[in-house]
This record gives C-alpha cells, sequence and structure tokens, in this order.
C-alpha cells in the first residue's frame, strides 16, 4: 500500500479504503473517498485538511459512530463495527458532562465498568494530576475555562485507558497561546504514557509540533494527497517551532494544503453566489 | 477594585428597585384609600386597604387559616408528587415512543393551555365532592408542562453528550439514566416548578367553586356572608402565599443545579 507510507505489520489501528457519501438537498455527496494509512504502537499520526474535507467524517467512522460508511477500520486485527473499547474519542465540542464534578466526570468510564468507589477517586486523581488540573477535583465544568474542561474531556478519555487516543480537533475553540501550552501537555502525556494518538486537526503547527507522521487530505473528496514523516527530536515542546527545520516542514504542508484550501473556499464563495438567497 | 465595582453597582440598583417595587404598592395602595373614603369607588364594592389589613388578624384567629393553608398546601404538594411522577414518565415515554409523540404531543400541548379548570363537574361527578376532586383537578392542570418540558429536555440534549456515551459503548438504559436525563434535568425542574404554579392556581379555584376545603373555600366563605374586608383579606393571603412559593420555588431550583 503506498498510501500507507512504510507501516510496519504490527500496526495497532488499519483503516481501509474509507468510502463515505452523503445524501443532500444538492445530490450525494463524497466526504471521504479511499482513504486508508495504519498507525503502529506508540505513534502520534496527524489527519490535516482544509475545513469541510472529511475529517471529522472520518473521526466518527474511526469511532464507531458512523456505520454508513464502505471500507474496514481494525484495531489490533479485529475488525470494528461500533464504538470500540479500545479506541478512546475527544470531541470537537465542548464534551464535559456539567451536572458533574471534575472527578466525577473523569471517572465517568471507571464508574461503568464498576470499579471500587476509593480506586475509582485514585485513578480519577492521577489522570486529573496528569492533565494538570490537581485542586480542581470539586469544581464544575461551568466554573472552568474552555480550555480547562477540555482537558476535563481529555482526562476522562485517557482514564478509559484506550489503546487508541482519537482527537478531532480538541483545541480548535482555544486561543493560541493555550493552544500551544495544552498542545506542551499532550505531547508530554503522550510520551509518558506511550499513548498511541490520532489527532485530527486543521492547524499545521499544531500538526507539526506533536506529530511523527502527518496524513494531509485533499478537499472533496477527501483523498489522501500526501503523508509527510515529521523528523524532528523528541521529547518535543512548543519551543520546537521556533526551529528552522519546523518552518521547513510548515511550508511544506501548507504549500499542499493550500491548493486544497482555495478550493475549498471557490466552493464555497460559488455555492453561495448559487444558492443565494434561495438556499434552504 | 475594578471587578467589585459593577457588583456594588447591581446591588445598589437592586435596592433600588426593590424599593421602587414596594413604593408603587404602597402608592397604589394609598390611592384606593384616599378614592374609596372619598366614595370616588364604592365601599360596598371595595373595600379600602385599611380595613382589609384589620381583617387580617380577624380571618387569622377566627377562621383558621392555617389549617386551611395546611389543608391547601398538602393538596399542592399531592398533586405535586403527581404531576413529577406522571409527567417526567409521560415525557419519557413519548420520548422513547415516537409515535405516541406524534400522536399526543398536540392534544398534550392544548391542554396546557386550555381553561381545564372548567371541567370541575366532571371531576364532581367522578371523585365527589372531596379532596379528590381538588387535587386531580390540579393534577390534570398542571400535567401538561411537565410533560412538556421533559420532551424538550431530553430532546434537547447535546448531540456532542448523546456521542460521549456511544464512544464509551452505553447501553440504552445507561445511556438515558447517565445521559439524557441529567441532561434534561434542568429543563425538567422548569416544567415542574410551572406544573406547581399551575395546581396551586387550580386548586384554590376548584376550592371557591365548589365551596370546599382550604384557602378556596375561606374567600367563597366570606364573601357568602358578605363580609367584603375578610374576603379581600383572605384573597391577598393567598396571593402572598403564592408569591411565596413562587420565590421559594425559584431559590430551590437555584439550589438544585450549582452550575451549568
Ligand atoms: N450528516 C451529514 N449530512 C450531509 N452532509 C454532511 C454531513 N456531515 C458532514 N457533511 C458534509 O461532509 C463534508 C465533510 O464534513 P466534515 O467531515 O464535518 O468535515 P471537516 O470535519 O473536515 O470540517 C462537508 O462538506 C459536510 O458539509
Ligand atoms: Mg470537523
Amino acid at each position: 500500500m503506498p498510501a500507507a507510507g512504510s507501516p510496519s505489520d504490527d500496526a495497532i489501528l488499519v483503516v481501509d479504503d474509507i468510502v463515505v457519501r452523503y445524501e443532500t438537498a444538492e445530490g450525494p455527496i463524497t466526504a471521504v473517498d479511499d482513504v486508508s494509512f495504519k498507525v503502529r504502537p506508540g505513534e502520534f499520526l496527524s489527519v490535516i485538511g482544509p475545513s469541510g474535507c472529511g475529517k471529522s467524517t472520518l473521526f466518527n467512522v474511526i469511532g464507531g459512530l458512523l456505520s454508513h460508511h464502505q471500507g474496514v477500520v481494525s484495531v489490533a486485527g479485529e475488525t470494528i463495527s461500533g464504538p470500540h473499547q479500545s479506541i478512546g474519542m475527544v470531541f470537537q465540542e465542548e464534551s464535559t458532562f456539567p451536572w458533574r464534578t471534575v472527578i466525577d466526570n473523569v471517572a465517568f468510564p471507571l464508574e461503568l465498568v464498576g470499579m471500587a468507589r476509593a480506586k475509582r477517586a485514585e485513578r480519577a486523581h492521577y489522570f486529573i494530576a496528569l492533565v494538570g488540573l490537581a485542586g480542581f477535583e470539586n469544581r464544575y465544568p461551568g466554573e472552568l475555562s474552555g480550555g480547562m474542561r477540555q482537558r476535563v474531556s481529555l482526562a476522562r478519555t485517557l482514564a478509559s485507558e484506550p489503546k487508541i487516543l482519537l482527537m478531532d480537533e480538541p483545541f480548535a475553540a482555544l486561543d493560541e497561546q493555550t493552544r500551544l501550552l495544552l498542545g506542551d501537555k499532550v505531547l508530554q502525556i503522550q510520551q509518558q504514557l506511550k499513548q498511541t494518538t490520532l489527532l485530527i486537526t486543521h492547524n499545521i503547527t499544531e500538526a507539526v509540533q506533536m506529530s511523527d507522521r502527518i496524513l494531509v487530505m485533499t478537499y472533496r473528496p477527501g483523498k489522501t494527497k500526501r503523508i509527510v514523516d515529521i523528523d524532528l527530536p523528541r521529547p518535543r515542546t512548543s519551543e520546537v517551532v521556533s526551529s528552522v527545520a519546523f518552518g521547513r516542514y510548515v511550508a511544506e504542508i501548507w504549500s499542499d494544503l493550500r491548493e486544497e484550501a482555495s478550493r475549498g473556499m471557490q466552493d464555497e464563495e460559488s455555492y453561495v453566489l448559487h444558492h443565494d438567497g434561495t438556499a434552504s | 477594585m475594578t471587578a467589585a465595582a459593577p457588583a456594588k453597582l447591581s446591588n445598589l440598583g437592586n435596592f433600588t428597585a426593590r424599593v421602587v417595587g414596594i413604593g408603587a404598592l404602597v402608592l397604589f395602595l394609598l390611592v384606593a384609600e384616599i378614592l374609596i373614603q372619598t366614595g370616588a369607588i364604592s365601599r360596598f364594592i371595595v373595600p379600602p386597604p385599611s380595613e382589609i389589613i384589620g381583617s387580617f388578624y380577624r380571618i387569622i384567629t377566627q377562621e383558621h387559616v392555617f389549617s386551611r393553608f395546611l389543608l391547601t398546601a398538602g393538596e399542592c404538594l399531592t398533586a405535586g408528587v403527581m404531576i413529577t411522577v406522571f409527567g417526567i414518565a409521560g415525557g419519557v415515554l413519548m420520548h422513547r415512543f415516537k409515535l405516541l409523540q406524534q400522536a399526543c404531543e398536540t392534544w398534550v400541548a392544548a391542554m396546557a393551555s386550555a381553561p381545564v379548570v372548567l371541567m370541575y363537574p366532571l371531576f364532581m361527578v367522578i371523585f365527589g365532592r372531596n379532596v379528590w376532586t381538588i387535587i386531580m383537578m390540579g393534577f390534570v392542570a398542571a400535567l401538561p408542562p411537565v410533560i412538556l418540558k421533559t420532551i424538550e429536555g431530553i430532546a434537547g440534549t447535546r448531540k456532542v453528550l448523546v456521542n460521549v456515551g456511544r464512544s464509551f459503548n452505553l447501553s440504552p438504559a445507561q445511556q438515558f439514566w447517565k445521559i439524557l436525563f441529567p441532561a434534561a434535568l434542568p429543563t425538567i425542574f422548569v416544567g415542574v416548578r410551572l406544573g406547581l404554579i399551575f395546581a396551586l392556581i387550580n386548586i384554590v379555584g376548584v376550592e371557591f367553586l365548589i365551596n370546599y376545603g382550604g384557602l378556596g373555600q375561606l374567600i367563597e366563605d366570606l364573601a357568602e356572608r358578605y363580609d367584603l374586608g375578610g374576603t379581600y383579606a383572605a384573597i391577598c393571603f393567598v396571593i402572598l402565599v403564592s408569591v411565596l412559593f413562587f420565590m421559594a420555588l425559584e431559590k430551590a431550583e437555584r439550589w438544585l443545579r450549582p452550575v451549568d
């Protein structure tokens, strides 16, 4: 498979020939077309593409939330047909439970497996500390900033100890500084837990800062354009953004993405022109 | 300091608002007193406020206002428990079974805005002239908002929260108890609060109409005796109780949901 770079056979996640079509009022559109890749254990892979290129669709397919696709997703050799316990999802939208305190949010997956209360609290504390929220255990999400809430979601997903962490633009709603610092946090956690991670993003800096490999998607249909190996030293922090090599990677990926992004923009503009006032 | 300034200002605003509110009431009473004392309004239609205030002591000591109040409160409480149980259950069932929702939601909404109290003769026939007529009347009138708000709350659960539940592989029962229901709870509270107010209004109304039970009957009694001061004092007492009840419910609601 040329699209998959040079994966070893021990890939933990295999995404094979995924095709997703949506029926819309304007006729069927192909949101994801023939996307294939493999993720190795412990690897950090990013999928990048302009908005509307089918990233969230792909996220939902891999997470097992979507079922009308063609193609196969398998985890450790097992084909999935619905949400799989080895995959932990972090959503783009705010997804903490507002009626639970931070600790009860994080303990949610532990509660589901019937862990005893004391043990649960101890595990939850561990993951809360890991995302840097120690001391906020008894707060409600409504009392926290957006960045802190997103960390609660991350801790909640990590607490289920997924083999694969799957994130859909987890920092998209945050400001740049928070995003960089949170990126550091994720990198640090990923290295500490040797967490296999699949990050979906439209942010080039973020992708280069964190990834071992980056899959660049095209805009409509969402195909694999290229897979870029990021050969930057680890451990990394957000300081890597000022290095020369970093700049080269960003420039390289931007030149790939620019075409796609501008195609996306033209598409949207022509949509507005042709449907002006009549669009439903 | 800068953060404290607006808070202080709004405290001051609150205070002013309260003073103006009470002032307006006092002014209204004063104007009414003058109009009635000068004969511009007949004192056989509306007794002067001073006489109403004087009657308070009389109705409290001679008309067993407190035991009547407890009776009415007990009826409200019973109806309240019933609307909570049946209203939430009904809303959940209607959300669960779309056919049921499509079939019934319009009817429930229509009932919410209909003067159900006019059906009291029917209830009298079914339950007899006793507290159950009163309680059932309150129950029927107050049920629709609880059902509607329950449906609204569950249906309005954010998609991403449902997806979080799915990603953790929740069973349908877990999905309901751990996600949909707690997410809907604030909206359900609003429904129960509205329902309790509907229940109170209808219960006092039916007590008045069938001349049986608590505060509503007292008003009817006093009016029959042509004790105008007493009648108006009793009406004021009911209004006061309703206002306090409403404020207590708002407090309780805020207390039950610490933060959004
Ligand atoms: N449920 C849906 N029904 C119809 N079209 C959809 C639906 N979800 C997404 N799309 C379309 O599919 C394309 C890809 O969407 P999405 O996966 O959300 O992109 P991204 O996450 O990259 O912004 C978009 O053009 C979007 O309008
Ligand atoms: Mg998206």
